[in-house]
This record gives structure tokens, sequence and C-alpha cells, in this order.
């Protein structure tokens, strides 16, 4: 069970600079630590993040295990015009999430 | 009077230590290795090449002081007019006492429209944080910050 | 070794102004009482304030989606029942724990959603401190948010809730601590780098920062017992039960937070 949190505004003016913000659950295990037994921990995170409009990217992202937990990433993007942001997240063990929101430009 | 406050809570960091040192408190380090300044040097070198780094247009925001090195608020904003002629490709976040001294890349475009970017980081101890832009005319330019980790006063048992 | 350990833990309290002096057991008059909202940096409040920005909501989001996912031989979903829970848990969690009958002691929230699993859905009890469970903890609690905490004052209820207060106030571990020195006496003061609260437990399940994840209120009790180097409780037992149940007491008529933030 993963959830992603996406916050775009529904509708925005043409030429407007808008702001998305976006949570993805995940534990980002950084591949460092130890149980009390002292076997490491193995990492475990999401090693890339991109936002696409209607099929173009436009925001990318690596992430190291210097991210926290649960990541937040916020970014910028100018309304030109109406479609979908396509957001995706990768990392270890095969973890791939995808998420979507649409928005109206008038 | 932040001044003191910030000393004040470094003495308190020595003790802490010390008593987790003797083994009160089972605690997981957080630092083997760890990154230096000259591992964050060579981390840098492989995203700007042999280009001269400017100190300047990079706006890095960091609490002084943080109630906890496991979630750092952080942005960084590049001062630019993101027009086609003129934007910023990208900004490279690095430390220098994390295990690994990279923290994030962020790859942006003229239609980005402002240059901020914001995530949340880990810091593993009191250290310096350093922002790097990318120009698309390829010059690039940071910022530096340092920051106070304070620990947390009761730890708990490992799991 | 041990008192090694001893003397620098102790020195670390003196040194954070912490006296250990003798028992003083003065609570907080209600007029002073303050969220543990209130002792946070404002960049940890921001998260708190932003929905969008609260990795609890992560957890609530996942709660929801149990709510309405049938469970155990019923094949039974919590909607079944209970259906939106926006009218349907609006307030609850202000009231745990709360007294259950056939076990004839209070229960708190986790507990209620255990026993409701296991009672009416036939279904196996979550793990404490699985996501699952606070998950569905949280989107409970989440529908209270702004409720003014009101655990009932009966009298099954009292007895319970002065061995709580009784747990509290008593001195225990090797550090020979009562929950009351640092939360009563002391909480405008620090323990190394954090700010010593007033214990008042409005935002549970919270995030909490240096977990990096949600967690109960009893994950962060057995972790300041572990602070007293005090014998610790499992998770769900009586006593930790009884010290929520006070400490909701303390914090009677203050508004509900989850999913809070706390660092």
């Amino acid at each position: 069970m993963a959830s992603a949190l996406i916050n775009v505004p529904k509708k925005a003016k043409r030429g407007e600079i808008i702001e998305i913000k976006t949570l993805m659950s995940h534990i980002m295990e950084t591949g460092y630590r130890h149980t009390a037994a002292g076997q490491l921990v193995p990492r475990d995170i999401i090693t890339s993040f991109t936002c696409r409009f209607n099929g173009a990217e436009i925001f990318r992202a690596d992430l190291f295990p210097a991210i926290a937990a649960n990541p937040f990433v916020t970014f910028f993007t100018i309304a030109n015009e109406s479609g979908k942001f396509d957001f995706e997240w990768i990392g270890d063990n095969g973890f791939t999430e995808t998420a979507s929101a649409a928005i109206s430009v008038e | 009077m932040r001044k003191s406050h910030a000393s004040t809570r470094r003495r308190f960091l020595g003790l802490a230590g010390s008593a987790a040192a003797i083994g009160m408190v089972p605690v997981v380090s957080l630092r083997p290795a760890g990154a230096t300044p000259e591992t964050m040097a060579a981390a840098i070198r492989n995203v700007v090449g042999t280009a001269t780094v400017q100190t300047g247009k990079v706006k890095l925001d960091v609490p002084p002081l943080v109630e906890n090195g496991n979630t750092v608020p952080m942005t960084v904003s590049v001062t630019s007019p993101m027009t086609e002629e003129d934007y910023v490709k990208s900004i490279h976040v690095f430390n220098e006492k994390n295990p690994q001294p990279n923290i994030g890349n962020f790859y942006l475009g003229p239609k980005a429209g402002r240059a901020q970017v914001s995530t949340r980081i880990r810091l593993a101890d009191s250290q310096k944080i350093i922002a790097i832009a990318r120009l698309s005319d390829g010059s690039f330019w940071s910022v530096s910050a340092d920051v106070v980790v304070t620990l947390a006063a009761c730890t708990e048992e490992v799991i | 070794m041990k008192s090694a350990g001893t003397i620098v833990a102790v020195a670390l309290l003196i040194a954070a102004g912490i006296a250990i002096a003798p028992l003083a057991a003065t609570e907080i008059p209600p007029a002073e009482r303050r969220s543990g909202y209130s002792f946070m940096a404002p960049d940890t409040k921001a998260i708190q304030d932003d929905d969008t920005a609260n990795p609890g909501m992560l957890w609530v989001l996942d709660g929801e989606a149990l709510w309405n996912s049938k469970a155990g031989a019923t094949g039974n979903a919590c909607a079944d029942c209970h259906n939106d829970a926006r009218a349907s848990m609006k307030g609850v969690a202000a009231r745990y724990p709360a007294y259950d009958k056939a076990l004839a002691r209070p229960v708190n929230l986790e507990q209620r959603i255990n026993l409701c699993r296991t009672r009416q859905q036939q279904a196996t009890p979550f793990a404490f401190e699985s996501r699952d469970l606070l998950a569905l903890t949280a989107f409970v609690a989440e529908q209270s948010r702004g409720a003014a905490i009101a655990p009932e004052a009966t009298a099954e209820l009292a007895p319970f809730v002065a061995k709580g207060r009784d747990f509290f106030m008593r001195r225990q571990g090797q550090l020979n601590l009562g929950c009351t020195n640092c939360h009563d006496d002391n909480w405008d003061k620090h323990l190394a780098g954090s700010a010593v609260t007033q214990a008042l437990p409005t935002g549970y399940p919270i995030y909490r920062l240096e977990w990096q994840s949600l967690g109960s209120l009893q994950r962060r009790l057995r972790n300041c017992i572990t602070g007293m180097r005090a014998q610790n409780y499992d998770y769900g037992a009586p006593e930790l039960v009884e010290l929520e149940l006070y400490l909701m007491t303390r914090a009677r008529g203050m508004p509900i937070e989850t999913p809070a933030v706390r660092p």
C-alpha cells in the first residue's frame, strides 16, 4: 500500500506560475543503518522522481539516501494549457508508483 | 541570544554523546565512514567538471538550528528570468558529513517559471550544505549554509 | 558501568535545568496548558499546518481505503456498519480511551478498532504499530480534528484514571523520575535539544520527525519510559492504557490535531 499526495491547482489562468507539491509514502532506508544484531539494513530508496505535462518532462529529481522518508518535493511550472500532469517515482527493489492530476487553464 | 543558546546546546550534545557511548541506550549509528569536505568536493567536480563555480544567485533556506536531523525542510531558489534564452537547467545539493556527499539533483527548464525547489533532507550531524545551480549559459553558481543539528533527548531502543 | 552511565545521565538532567527535587506534583492550571504544537519551531509547525505537506496525511489516506475495504469472515468493511466516517466517527477519538463493558476496563482507540475487527468483522486483529492499525486509527481520529478532548467522566472509569495518575506521579526507573517531574514541573525547559512539553496528547497518532513515520501514543510513552531507564510495558498493557486515559483527562477541552507533527 503506497499512497501519494499530490497538490496541483485544479484551475489556473494562462501564463500563471503554479506550485506543485508531492508527497510519496516510502521509508527511504539509507543502507547505512544496522540492526541491534549488527546486520546492515539494505538500502531501499526512491532514486528518481519525474513529472511530465501532457507527455513532456517538466521536472525531474535524482534522490539519494539523504532525502527524508516519505519524500516531499515541490516545484513550479507555468500553466500554459489545460492537460494532465503525470508523476512517476522509481526506486530500489523494483519500486515504481505513478499518480496524475488534471488542470484546466483559462 | 541565538548564539549563546546554540553553544549551550552543543555542550549538551557532547554529554548526550558520552551517555550513548557508555551504552546506557543502544543507538543505531547513523554515521559510518561518512562524507568529508574532500569527498563533497569530488562530488561537486562530478557535476561541474572543470568549470568555475561562482558565488551568488542561489538562495538556500534551511533552519540554522534544526529540531530533528531526520527531517529538515530545505528550499533552494535561484535568481533567474526563466526564459527560453536564460534559465536554470539544474540544481544540485551536497553535504559534507552525511554517509555520502549527494543530497539531490533537480532538473528544471524554462517552463518552470520559477527556479525554486523544496524537499526534506536528513543531516547526520551539524554541517555545511552547498547548493549549486547550472544555468543555461553553462555557468555555475553556488551558496552554502551551516546547520546545527540537535539530538533528541530520549532515543528509542533499536528495533 | 551502570552507575557511571547514571551519573552522566543525571548530569545531563541537571545541565538541562531539571532539578532533582522532591516530588512537587503541581498539576498545570487549565489556562496555562499548551499543545506540543506551541513548543515547535516555525518550520515544524509549517509541516503540520499544510495537509498537502503533512506526511501523516499519507496514513490517513491509507486508513480511508481500509475503512472501505472488506475484511474478515463476515466480509464487512467498517463502512458497511458505520457508513460515512465523516459523520459517524466525528468526535469519537476525543472520547478515547473509553470503557469496554465486556472487558470491564478502558480500551484505547487502536484496541477498539481491533475489537471491532475480532467481534464484528471476525477478522484477525492488526498488530500494534503496524501500518494498517496506525492508518485506520489516524483516519478515524482525523474525523475528530478540532473536536474538544472529552474522556467520559464516569464512575466506571474513575479508578482507571486514578491508576494512570498514580503512574504519572510515581518515581521509577534508574533515574528515579516520575512523568510529573518533567511534564508538570519543568515543561518550560529543555532536555538536551528538545523542548520539555506538557505531555498533552492532542494529536495522536503523530508523525514524528525523529521516527520519520506515524506512531501511536503508546510508542511515545514507551519511548519516554526507556528514557527514564524504567521497566517498560508491552503495547496494549493496562498500565499504558490507564496512563493514556489520565493524559487525556489532563488535556480535556483541548482540540484534537490528528495527524499532528512533532519533532
